[in-house]
């Protein structure tokens, strides 16, 4: 058995056997990053001397007979939204393009913990805001199955690296579908916890009340190990939920019996893809033929859901990025030009006698934050800070922030009242299989719409996994979404077990 | 100010240092004067991912002041984020509370000994928590314009305590901020250090002024940079004054287009006048929403409750107290109180020990006070116990001493540490026997036939020169004691 085509779980087991070492198992996926990763385009940062010196040190203490952490040499590609300690941690951003964290993002000091080999930083959306991993400002990162389509976003090197054997395991972060999406897109099992299930402390914040880091990987198994990992109550970050931990990994393989599936007709509605409809529809007899039961329901809400969220997400983004202003790190607009500039503009204005203008004209620093923020941010960042200001602003704020608060209550009262009848929602993650690059360039409100089925469960904050469900005709991996009631995650990773052990969609690789 | 053709309308904005270790939403230390950014974070200078959890101690001072400012403590409450851009809040917006505060509707009672002013109660609208900003500092010299930042007070927990409109005088101002500083000082909230920046002010002022059209107000003036409650009593009179003035000038009013909006105005304690401030082009829209990061807080009536239990005496209650426990003025507990609870403990132990009250008020207020001011210490350093006072205190009033010799063994006291009796020995003051004193009155009376003939023709006045001569041949003569012994024996010859 090939290291590349195994899954983490099994890996583990041949670490722990001797079978192979953690530093030969790091040089493997090396090797895979340095073949591939040029088409790919999955990391934007792999430091194969500091993965190799963690993963030799992990063996040396195996060899030494000590008691190791649950991910034991096993190599963890994480997004570059998450915090790591005297590594550059960009967010796919300009802004912080030569940002170096002074502190470990708590899933950062988590995976240490767990012995795991922290591979590389993969690519992502600016700022994690966008569903193709275009916006990011370094590279484009191409889906491995048709390499001029996007791997989705925003967590598209994270779907994309595990897609390509690049790494068995790897972290994303879930706002309004960044986590589900891509791993739909390129055919991994990929988990957003609930709210509150993994820390967000370090995890540079784009909705505050919407982001969670979540596991991607081959199979709900490792999501599982994954998980396991990462999940936990957090002192450092207040919306972290204090409940204890399950070990996923001891329950992952269990069946659950009278399954209960609810089937929202909202899911399958106008712009669902015909082979998608009918790759998830054959999904649900894949449960139906384990003993489930298959129930309609109905989420009256989720139509709302999309503005709510366009409302609510661009809200805390524009204060969360509000820090970004050249003055305590990261990018700062080239000082002396701007000055030059600004005096040039001056003894114009002066010459002109145009006393009003040179009035309004900025100060320095106004001009500083200006040019600063110009320039740092890409134009899908702006376009969200000027939505979010906009709704935040006087004479606005009950028009659109408080409808939209009082819009989410509905949605999670919606899952609510289901989860009464349901164990779980089963419906499609996306409407499509992957788009191509550049499809959605010019139309920003299409793309908004890629987190249709995807984005209530952030705004009710709850549990969901996407699972591989089928191939389209052109060979684009699909993916079935299952939706669970607050830390049900258990319940998910079992049924996603189930359904994988039932079929073989997450084993396929592309090409 | 009945004189006055106007009346005064001032409300004051606190913000008040809560004392504690760590910052309010991470764990770097408050204390003050540590070298330039040095007392940061990644949670308290903004970095990128970094989290704020709520110090719990900062609420419950914050709670302990809003219980004792009678203020209701609403059983939710949560935080909102105030966005706007400054190089010294490295978050882009400070942590504060908008519409649900944590207490709101409270009220503060002030008097004036001296009866400058009824007593009354001033409304408290709110008092709520927020984290501070850090400090900006302009270098100017040698020509440059470089700002620099000390993130070191970013993240140190601030109450912010806004009264009402309810304040008539620049004497109410201050006394209303005297009665405050006192109240949080009994609680141990805050130092209220002023110049540290522990307690700083703002005051809004405007007038009411009576005219043929009726009552008409003028543009309110928010009056910054007051660095001492004898500024602030100053920059409300000049403002005052100064609106009055510009009133008689332009006849704008409060709301008139152009000019009758609300300015921001710098006092400069030189000059002793308040500058316009620059004023920015819009109003600002501080874009205040609920902080995604934090949860809201729920407090239980019952602990509030425990709050209020636990806060002690408070100096309106212990002034009233004082006054009749021991029969002493207004004034006197005045003084006693604002000198804090340590000392009424001491004032208390001596009055009860002496069984003189007022003569207790008066030691304390005059030469215990005056001495801890000359030695610039506190009471709890210094070096004459109640008990020991007392026993001087009782001394005086058996007779045993005359008003010059006890300020003697006072000192004496305050010098050696000893007790009354023994500074008293140190003297060489011992009580004259009552015998003694009468030969020594014999021999003198014997010797000065004139005075004599004085005292028997009623010229009391001649008594004098015997009791100075009495206190030469024996200082331990008790004047008093002698004048009296003396006529006596006049009277009987």
């Amino acid at each position: 058995m090939s290291v590349l085509e195994s899954t983490a779980t099994e890996l583990l087991a041949e670490l722990a056997a001797g079978n192979v070492s953690a530093a030969e198992l790091t040089q493997t996926y090396l090797a895979q990053i340095e073949d591939h990763d040029e088409a790919i385009g999955a990391f934007l940062n792999v430091d194969a001397e500091r993965a190799l010196t963690q993963a030799e040190a992990i063996d040396t203490r195996r060899r030494a007979g000590a008691k190791l952490g649950l991910l034991a040499g096993l190599p963890v590609a994480v997004k570059d939204v998450l915090c790591t300690k005297g590594w550059t941690t960009t967010c796919g951003s300009r802004m912080l393009e030569h940002f170096v964290p002074p502190y470990d993002a708590t899933v950062i000091s988590k995976l240490k913990a767990a012995d795991a080999v922290l591979i590389g930083k993969t690519n992502m959306d600016e700022f994690a805001m966008g569903g193709s991993t275009e916006n990011s400002a370094f590279k484009r990162t191409h889906n491995p199955w048709a390499l001029d389509r996007t791997p989705g976003g925003s967590s598209g090197g994270a779907a994309a690296c595990v897609a390509s054997n690049m790494a068995p395991l790897s972290i994303g972060t879930d706002t309004g579908g960044s986590i589900r999406q891509p791993a739909a897109f390129c055919g991994v099992t990929g988990m957003k916890p609930t709210y509150g299930r993994v820390s967000r402390y370090g995890l540079v914040a784009f909705a505050s009340s919407l982001d969670q880091a979540g596991p991607l990987a081959r199979t709900a198994e490792d999501v599982a190990l994954l998980l396991e990992a990462i999940a936990g109550h957090d002192p450092l970050d207040s919306t972290s939920a204090n409940v204890s931990t399950p070990s996923y990994t001891a329950t992952v393989r269990e069946p659950l019996a009278g399954l209960r599936l609810g089937v929202a007709r909202e899911h399958f509605g106008d712009g669902l893809d015909r082979e998608v409809d009918a790759a998830v529809r054959e999904a649900i007899k894949v449960f139906e033929s384990q003993g489930a039961s298959v129930h309609e329901i109905s989420l009256p809400h989720s139509k709302y859901a999309i503005a709510t969220y366009y409302i609510i997400a661009p809200c805390e983004a524009s204060s969360n990025l509000a820090r970004y202003d050249g003055v305590h790190y990261g990018y700062r607009t080239d000082e002396k030009e701007m000055l030059a500039e600004l005096a040039e503009e001056r003894k114009a204005l002066e010459a002109a006698g145009d006393r009003a203008r040179l009035d309004a004209l900025d100060s320095s620093l106004v001009r500083m934050y200006r040019e600063t923020r110009s320039e740092g941010f890409g134009a899908e960042v702006k376009r969200r800070v000027m939505l979010g200001s906009y709704a935040l602003s006087a004479g606005y704020y009950d028009a659109y922030y408080v409808k939209a608060l009082k819009v989410r209550r509905l949605i999670r009262e919606d899952y609510d009242a289901a989860f009464k009848d349901v164990d779980l929602i089963i419906g499609p993650t996306t409407a499509t299989a992957a788009f191509k690059l550049g499809e959605m360039n010019e139309d920003p409100l299409t793309m908004y719409l890629q987190d249709l089925y995807t984005v209530s469960a952030n705004l009710a904050g709850i549990a969901a996994i996407s699972v591989p469900c089928g191939i389209t005709g052109s060979g684009l991996p699909i993916g079935l979404q299952l939706q669970a009631a607050p830390f049900e995650e258990e319940k998910l990773l079992r049924a996603a077990h189930m359904f994988q052990r039932a079929t073989d969609w997450h084993t396929r690789r592309p090409g | 100010m009945n004189d006055k053709p106007y009346e005064i309308i001032i409300g004051l904005e606190v913000h008040v240092q809560l004392q504690t270790q760590s910052k309010l939403f991470c764990r770097c230390s408050t204390t003050f004067g540590q070298p330039p950014n040095t007392q940061t974070c990644p949670v308290c200078i903004g970095m990128p991912g970094a989290l704020p959890v709520m110090n719990r101690r900062a609420f419950e001072l914050a709670l302990k002041t809003a219980v004792a400012l009678n203020l209701d403590i609403p059983a939710f409450t949560k935080w909102d984020r105030k966005n706007y851009f400054y190089p010294d809040l490295p978050k882009g917006y400070q942590i504060s509370q908008f519409d649900l505060p944590m207490s709101q509707h409270g009220w503060l009672e002030i008097s004036d000994p001296k009866g400058a002013f009824e007593p009354k109660r001033v409304r408290i609208t709110r008092a709520h928590l927020e984290d501070d900003a850090g400090k900006s500092m302009h270098d100017e010299a040698a020509g440059k314009s470089d700002s620099r930042i000390d993130l070191n007070r970013t993240g140190t927990p601030l109450l912010e305590i806004v009264s009402e409109p309810d304040i008539r005088s620049p004497q109410e101002a201050k006394a209303y901020l005297t009665e405050l500083k006192l109240l949080l000082t009994y609680l141990g909230v805050s130092d209220c250090n002023m110049q540290e920046g522990s307690l700083r002010v703002d005051g809004n002022l405007n007038l009411h002024i009576d005219t043929p059209e009726g009552r008409i107000a003028t543009p309110i003036a928010e009056v910054k940079n007051m660095n001492s409650f004898r500024a602030v009593e100053r920059a409300m009179a000049y403002e005052a004054q100064r609106q009055c003035e510009v009133w008689r000038e332009n006849k704008i009013k409060l709301g008139d287009k152009p000019g009758g909006h609300k300015t921001t105005r710098g006092w400069d304690d030189t000059q002793q006048v308040t500058i316009k401030q620059r004023e920015k082009e819009e109003s600002s829209d501080y874009r205040y929403f609920p902080d995604p990061d934090l949860l809201p807080v729920i407090v239980t009536a019952e602990e509030v409750e425990q709050v209020r239990a636990s806060l002690g005496e408070l100096p309106a209650a212990m002034r009233t107290r004082l006054e009749t426990t021991y029969g002493i003025d207004p004034y006197d507990s005045d003084v006693l109180v604002n000198q804090g609870r340590e000392l009424v403990v001491y004032y208390e132990e001596l009055a009860t020990a002496s069984g003189d009250g007022r003569r207790a008020s008066n030691w304390v207020q005059q030469d215990v006070l005056r001495t801890l001011n000359e030695s610039q210490t506190s009471i709890s350093e210094f070096s004459v116990s109640a008990a020991a006072l007392a026993d001087l205190l009782k001394a005086i009033k058996a007779g045993d001493l005359d008003n010059t010799r006890s300020k003697d063994v006072f000192d004496e006291m305050v010098r050696s540490g000893r007790t009354a009796g023994d500074a008293m020995a140190t003297l060489g003051i011992e009580k004259v026997d009552a015998s003694d004193a009468e030969s020594l009155c014999r021999e003198l009376l014997e010797a000065n036939p004139k005075i004599v003939e004085d005292l028997k023709a009623g010229k009391m006045k001649a008594v004098g020169s015997l009791i100075g001569q009495a206190k030469q041949k024996n200082p331990n003569v008790n004047p008093g004691q002698f004048k009296d012994m003396c006529l006596k024996i006049v009277e009987s010859m």
